[in-house]
């Protein structure tokens, strides 16, 4: 019979897994779990945590620019962009990457309507990894809590 | 770090109990070596940060080329202050920032009497020939396609290492000094795909795709630079 750790354990690896087949994470999360040890062992709640605090910051920046309907600054939303797409690229935030490059693209062109569809769906994508990513989390700290080892997962 | 207040590295607000780094640190220890990273993203300085730590390096990370400079003491045209004390091994620099690019910073540090031996590797999260060829050619050791991995850095830290060493022909080589670099082999790595490359060089570029697309970056890097 599974222990609770073992349950758990299954549990992570599966979750984890299924985050990175569905797209949510590519292998730069893996990277920066490398990062992670005995001395940091927070390292990537941390990162990714102000990845998040990045995401609502510069979204807000590209909304307000948006909503000066006739005077869109399109290089203020064309650059906050760009620098969300950087972060997202070092935290392996593949879905969040992807459509930041699409945003990107309306941008460029100044295609309003495209710019802000694909700014309520950057919107939702982190909010919807920021909330699998604290499942995650909150599963290491049950794994940990247990008296159990946080499993290596192998993608 | 500097005490000057003038330079922000992370400001306390921002570690948030990160545990990457003291404000006030102790004094350099001569055998470690000291890399000065500038990124105007937060979560970049975070992760090259710590991608150094882990490699046993220390490091000063700042938010913009002029920090640097200040932090170099290369701000306004006059010889870094506290020299003696102040030991950079390497800096290594987005190439995307507002205000002053990497590139930019590079051509100052290059120019600088006291800092132009010290290799400067560029970071960019796009892979464009020209600006690649644009930093080796003045002076940058190395080009880093992001996101910047542990094997980047581990490669970069290798021929940082401040022993001399022992080679199979017999002659002793100080590495502060790197190899050449062996000539740029072919495989494809474009636009947003990752480079994972084992190569001595962080970036390969396929001929056969190879394009001259104009350098696309926001900031004030246009294509006159």
């Amino acid at each position: 019979m599974d222990t609770l750790i073992a349950q758990l354990q299954r549990q992570f690896r599966d979750y984890t897994i299924s985050l990175y087949h569905q797209g949510f994470l590519d292998d730069q999360f893996t990277e920066l779990k490398k990062l992670q040890d005995e001395c940091s062992p927070d390292f990537v709640a941390e990162v990714v945590t102000l990845f998040f605090e990045d995401c609502e910051k510069l979204i807000s920046n590209m909304a307000r620019a948006l909503d000066q309907t006739g005077n869109v600054d399109f290089k203020l939303v064309g650059s906050s962009v760009h620098q969300l797409k950087g972060s997202s690229s070092s935290v392996g935030a593949k879905r969040v990457k992807g459509l930041c490059i699409t945003l990107k693209e309306c941008c460029d062109t100044q295609n309003y309507e495209g710019c802000v569809r694909c700014l309520q769906q950057v919107d939702i994508e982190y909010k919807t990894l920021k909330a699998k990513l604290q499942d995650l989390f909150n599963l290491e700290q049950q794994i940990v809590q247990a008296g159990g080892r946080i499993p290596q997962v192998d993608i | 770090m500097a005490k000057d207040g003038g330079v922000s590295c992370l400001r306390r607000s921002e570690m948030i109990g990160i545990g990457i780094g003291e404000l006030e640190s102790p004094p350099l220890d001569s055998d470690q070596v000291h890399v000065l990273a500038v990124d105007d993203s937060l979560v970049d300085r975070i992760v090259i940060e710590r991608l150094l730590r882990i490699t046993s390096c220390k490091v000063t990370a700042v938010d913009s080329g002029w920090r640097a400079l200040e932090f170099l003491g290369l701000d306004d045209d006059k010889a870094a202050v506290e020299f003696d004390r102040l030991k950079v091994d390497l800096i290594i620099t987005d190439y995307c920032m507002p205000g002053m690019t990497g590139y930019e910073l590079l051509k100052k540090i290059k120019e600088s009497t006291s800092f132009k031996e010290v290799p400067v590797v560029i970071m960019s999260s796009e892979n464009v020939m020209t600006r690649i060829d644009r930093c080796l050619e003045e002076g940058a050791e190395d080009f880093l396609l992001k996101p910047v991995k542990l094997a980047d850095v581990k490669r970069l830290r290798s021929y940082l290492t401040r022993d001399v060493k022992v080679f199979a022909d017999g002659n002793k080589r100080n590495l502060t000094t790197p190899p050449p670099l062996p000539p740029l082999s072919a495989t494809s790595s474009m636009e947003s795909s990752k480079s994972t490359v084992e190569s001595p060089l962080s970036m390969v570029v396929d001929d056969d795709a190879l394009t001259m697309s104009p350098d696309v970056c926001n900031f004030s890097c246009g294509f006159a630079d």
